[in-house]
């Protein structure tokens, strides 16, 4: 499979399903950025560190995601709005596990 | 007032390239920036981290990118204006601008550059009702002067390096040091976690994990916070509330300077990088055209066609062609000179 798909609902609320490659070693937070569902420069500030928090979101799906690292979940410990099923998008790799995730961007 | 040829906001790469390029053309620049270091991201957010996309460069820490790009430049001898962000700019009836900083220093130059990243850095203020109307009466989201906090309560919300240097800092300074965080782990250096391990032993510092602020109390300024741990709630009584949750970029006052902004970005002409206000040019990330991509190396690029523009400007009819340092070598302002060595020419007899 090439492309897998993802639903996501943007920060007002909006919900967009799109097509995100699974062969260009992307991650959620760069899907999000490529069809533009947030404005730039409130998304993905650091570049994909897990540093600045600005791409959390909220899995809501039972999709089983990798495993969160170290640098992902101490991020998450000093961000807001965090919740149970909070992740930053620029740490979940696209793969074909992904199909049919459905996410919600964090504020 | 602090005069130069070309004002630069922001003292991340590509504003520093900026300097070298500027100064092979003679034009002496100066840079203001809101952190205390230049560097921008590559020394606030990753100085250990590899940058692998530098060209030349198969590999090199950001903050190491930050030094060379320094010493790149010191012989143009840029002027610094640091932990001070660009406020206000005024068009002078010459055409040249006047920018004031958030401190009150101004800065007065013929072109301004642009070359602010994402934004300055801010901190990144939790969400609790009221804390604006604290802000400056007890509650601060850096700290100046630590002896204000002398005999003082303080509360420190956060698990980062600043948070736990704060509260190991303050705990000698401060009558009583409570430090909250989310989770028990802290991500900050070993030994410093280990330090506030001690200091807490020691009865110096009160460690409330895993804890969470979740509102402010004080009628003309900040008396005390609820701490919530464990689904109980408690009040401490503080003189002041310090939370350090980093840092995060904002495009600032520079939106409002009549620039035209486009995705949280300026609008510049690809042909030399100038805005919409003619003698304002913008590059690197803080710029947007079609096509563009927020690199390191295309800032570079942006820096050097903006300084010839910059030169066409500053010096109409002037002739100048495009000089390679290799066949030139380098004038530095500062009297120094560098040139390659002179190829040695010798007969065969």
């Amino acid at each position: 499979m090439q492309d897998v798909i993802i639903h996501i609902t943007d920060r007002e609320g909006e919900k967009h399903t799109v097509l995100a490659p699974t062969d260009m070693a992307m991650n959620l937070m760069e899907v999000v950025r490529s069809y533009e569902l947030a404005p730039e420069g409130t998304i993905g500030v650091c570049g994909g560190m897990a540093m600045c928090a600005s791409c959390q979101c909220y899995v809501n799906s039972e999709h089983e995601l990798n495993t969160m690292e170290d640098e992902e979940d101490a991020m998450l410990a000093e961000a807001f709005n965090v919740k149970s099923n909070s992740r930053l998008s620029c740490q979940i790799p696209i793969t074909e596990i992904l199909h049919e995730l459905e996410i919600e961007l964090a504020p | 007032m602090i005069k130069t040829d070309i004002l630069i906001i922001g003292a991340g790469p590509t504003g520093l390239f900026t300097v070298f390029e500027a100064g092979l053309l003679k034009l002496k620049c100066h840079l203001i920036d809101a952190l205390p270091q230049p560097g921008g991201q590559c020394s606030e957010l990753y100085p250990k981290k590899p940058i692998y996309d530098i060209p030349g460069f198969p590999e090199i820490l950001a903050g190491d990118l930050t030094s060379n790009l320094l010493e790149q430049g010191k012989q143009f001898q840029p002027g610094f204006t640091l932990g001070e962000r660009a406020e206000t700019i005024d068009k002078q009836d010459d055409g040249s601008f006047v920018v004031t900083t958030n401190k009150g220093t101004q800065h007065h130059a013929p072109i301004i550059a642009i070359a602010g990243g994402l934004g300055s850095f801010e901190p990144r203020k939790p969400k609790l009702e009221n804390i604006e109307n604290y802000e400056d009466k007890g509650v601060a989201y850096f700290i100046k002067d630590p002896e204000v906090y002398r005999d003082k309560k303080v509360v420190i919300a956060g698990g980062g390096d600043s948070a736990l240097d704060w509260s190991i800092f303050l705990a000698d300074v401060a009558s009583e040091v409570t430090l909250v965080h989310r989770r028990n782990e802290f991500r900050g250096a070993l030994d410093s976690v280990e330090q506030v391990q001690e200091l807490k032993l020691l009865n110096k510092i009160n460690l409330i994990t895993p804890a969470e602020i979740i509102a402010l109390h004080g009628e003309h300024k900040i008396e005390g916070v609820s701490v919530t741990k464990d689904g109980e709630t408690q009040v401490i009584e503080t003189d002041a509330f310090i939370p350090l949750f980093g840092l995060s970029p904002k495009l600032g006052p520079i939106g409002d300077w009549g620039l035209e902004i486009e995705k949280n970005a300026i609008k510049v002409d690809t042909l030399d990088y100038q805005t919409n206000i003619p003698g304002i040019y913008a590059i690197g990330d803080v710029n947007t055209y079609e096509g563009k991509l927020k690199l390191i190396l295309c800032g570079f690029h942006e820096a050097t066609l903006m300084c010839q523009s910059a030169y066409k400007r500053l010096n109409p009819g002037k002739k100048f062609v495009l000089k390679y340092t290799t066949v030139s070598g380098i004038n530095g302002f500062d009297g120094t000179r560098k040139e390659s060595p002179k190829a040695v020419v010798k007969a065969i007899v």
